[in-house]
């Protein structure tokens, strides 16, 4: 039955799809890079929380204190060293090169860490519920969608409040004008992907206590991801959270009608936002 | 010692040789204006001196150091402000904001703020909170100076300002130049307006083919001069 409580489910879940696509939105929206390794990347930050969580016997919420700025350094080098190297007019050396990083990040992951399915762990919080009048809501996955707000809200600040933001969109805008202010674009660049794998070790947090994950799971990340990105409009952090809301409110819907149907109804969702409105529901950027 | 001087500045995109050894100087307060006609390498030049195109070091110096190898953010650190052909606003941001990056990457203070470039412009005090690209072409314009004003620039390059604006859009424009100067920058302004650029400034350059073909004060050369340095002898 389809009720309030698959709705809820569905907003709820719809946070971590946004968390998925947060990361991939800010480095496209700077820089016109569409970065194929995105879901990898979250499942590199998944084993890196798994790593300080039993390295240091710490919980996950503690060790993402450790992983962020590793991420973010990791991410920092990442676009400073490669793909700072392949930016330009032409659009495809980024995506190969991006798409190269995925094949060679699962298999480095395999390699390291098997095939076997891990999960981080979360105590009794993972249990958790509070009864909210309509549906019982488990209290991660509302963690989940407050930690999509929350990351969401900080961008929005990050980029209209504050100079760095102002250089975000300048360089977006025009890097060869930009430079003319002062603004480095390559280090701006970096920063930003640096930026984006913050996001990227949030997200992994929550996707790491929600399920098992594995090396291999990347790619159907980066799928929902894009969806989100694609569905909320190009250049809109609220359109990606609204995109993500669509997705997940779509999957828990079709589950409820028929478990096969989950995967299937958000990719049939995706195809009809595009059907009618085709730059998707909030479009900023322009090309 | 002149403040910025080109020496032998060459420029090339790929095969094509647009400058052939430019020989220039600008001294501290002075304004100079460079004429030719399209295509000459007026804005090749400026986008040498900015380093948007990096050359050899010793092309271009400023305050007796080589920069003509550095990149364009090092160049605007050390105090040369380019206004860029085409104003080229950032259109993601408020006509405030378009002021504000200005200063990103030199914040030394000086009679350059907001409040002053609003005070020069009153106009732009009015849209402030619009996105740059909404402004008419000439509050555009007024918009790429004092973005180019906020790092209180030493030179203020100016690559243009009146293509596309009527004439008297244009003398509001340049009528904010004494005070420009009166700040200390030194000015280099390209022009096809020969009119304009004899008016304001204290030398004259005109570029041919990527050469200069004539140098002095506005009250040394001729129009026949100029005319002959513009298009070439006379058939």
């Amino acid at each position: 039955m389809i009720g309030a409580d698959t709705i809820i489910q569905g907003v709820l879940l719809g946070g971590l799809y946004a968390l998925f696509a947060a990361g991939l939105s800010l480095v496209f929206g700077i820089m016109r890079l569409v970065n194929l390794a995105h879901g990898d990347l979250i499942v590199l930050a998944a084993y890196l929380l798994l790593v300080v969580t039993t390295a240091l016997g710490l919980g996950p919420f503690v060790a993402l204190l450790v992983a962020a700025p590793a991420m973010f350094v990791i991410g920092w080098t990442l676009q400073r060293v490669v793909l700072n190297r392949v930016l330009g007019p032409d659009i495809l050396p980024p995506l190969l090169v991006t798409f190269g990083l995925s094949v060679v990040l699962q298999n480095a992951l395999l390699e390291g860490f098997t095939n076997d399915s891990r999960r981080l762990r979360a105590g009794p919080l993972e249990t958790a519920s509070v009864d909210l009048g309509v549906a019982m809501v488990g209290v991660m996955p509302l963690m989940t969608f407050a930690s999509a707000v929350a990351v969401i809200l900080a961008l929005q600040w990050l980029f209209y409040r504050t100079e760095l933001g102002r250089a975000f969109r300048a360089t977006s805008d025009d890097p060869v004008t930009a430079s003319l202010m002062g603004v480095k674009p390559a280090s701006i660049f970096a920063t930003a992907t640096g930026i984006a794998m913050l996001v990227v070790t949030i997200a992994a947090l929550f996707l790491g206590t929600r399920a098992n994950f594995d090396p291999t799971i990347g790619p159907a990340r980066l799928i929902y991801a894009f969806q989100a990105v694609i569905i909320g409009g190009l250049g809109s952090l609220w359109g990606t959270l609204a995109g993500g809301v669509i997705i997940g409110v779509a999957q828990t819907v079709g589950a409820a009608i028929n478990p096969e149907w989950q995967i299937l109804a958000g990719h049939i969702a995706f195809l009809a936002v595009l059907l009618i409105r085709p730059r998707g529901l909030f479009p900023r950027a322009v090309d | 010692m002149a403040q910025l001087e080109t020496r032998g500045l060459t420029a090339r995109y790929g095969d094509f040789q647009a400058l052939f050894g430019i020989d220039l100087t600008l001294d501290e307060g002075e304004t100079i204006a460079i004429i030719g006609a399209n295509g000459a390498g007026k804005t090749t030049l400026l986008r040498s001196i900015a380093g948007v195109l990096r050359q050899d070091p010793g092309m271009v110096r400023f305050d007796g150091q080589d920069i003509g190898h550095l990149p364009a953010d090092e160049i605007m650190a050390r105090g040369i402000a380019m206004v860029p052909e085409g104003r080229k606003l950032f259109p993601s941001l408020s006509v405030e904001e378009n002021l504000l990056i200005g200063a990103y990457g030199r914040k030394v203070g000086g009679a350059w703020t907001p409040d002053a470039i609003y005070d020069l412009f009153p106009i732009l005090k009015e849209r402030r909170n619009n996105p740059g690209t909404a402004l008419s072409g000439g509050q555009q314009q007024m918009v790429a100076i004092g973005r180019a004003l906020m790092s209180n620039p030493r030179v203020l390059l100016c690559d243009e300002i009146s293509l596309g604006l009527a004439p008297v859009v244009i003398r509001d424009i340049y009528a904010a130049l004494p005070r420009i100067r009166e700040s200390g920058a030194s000015v280099v302004v390209v022009e096809q307006d020969i009119g304009t650029a004899l008016k304001v400034a204290g030398r004259v350059y005109c570029i041919m083919e990527g050469r200069v073909t004539l140098e002095g004060t506005p009250d040394t050369v001729s129009r026949d001069d100029i005319h002959r340095a513009y298009f070439g002898a006379a058939a």
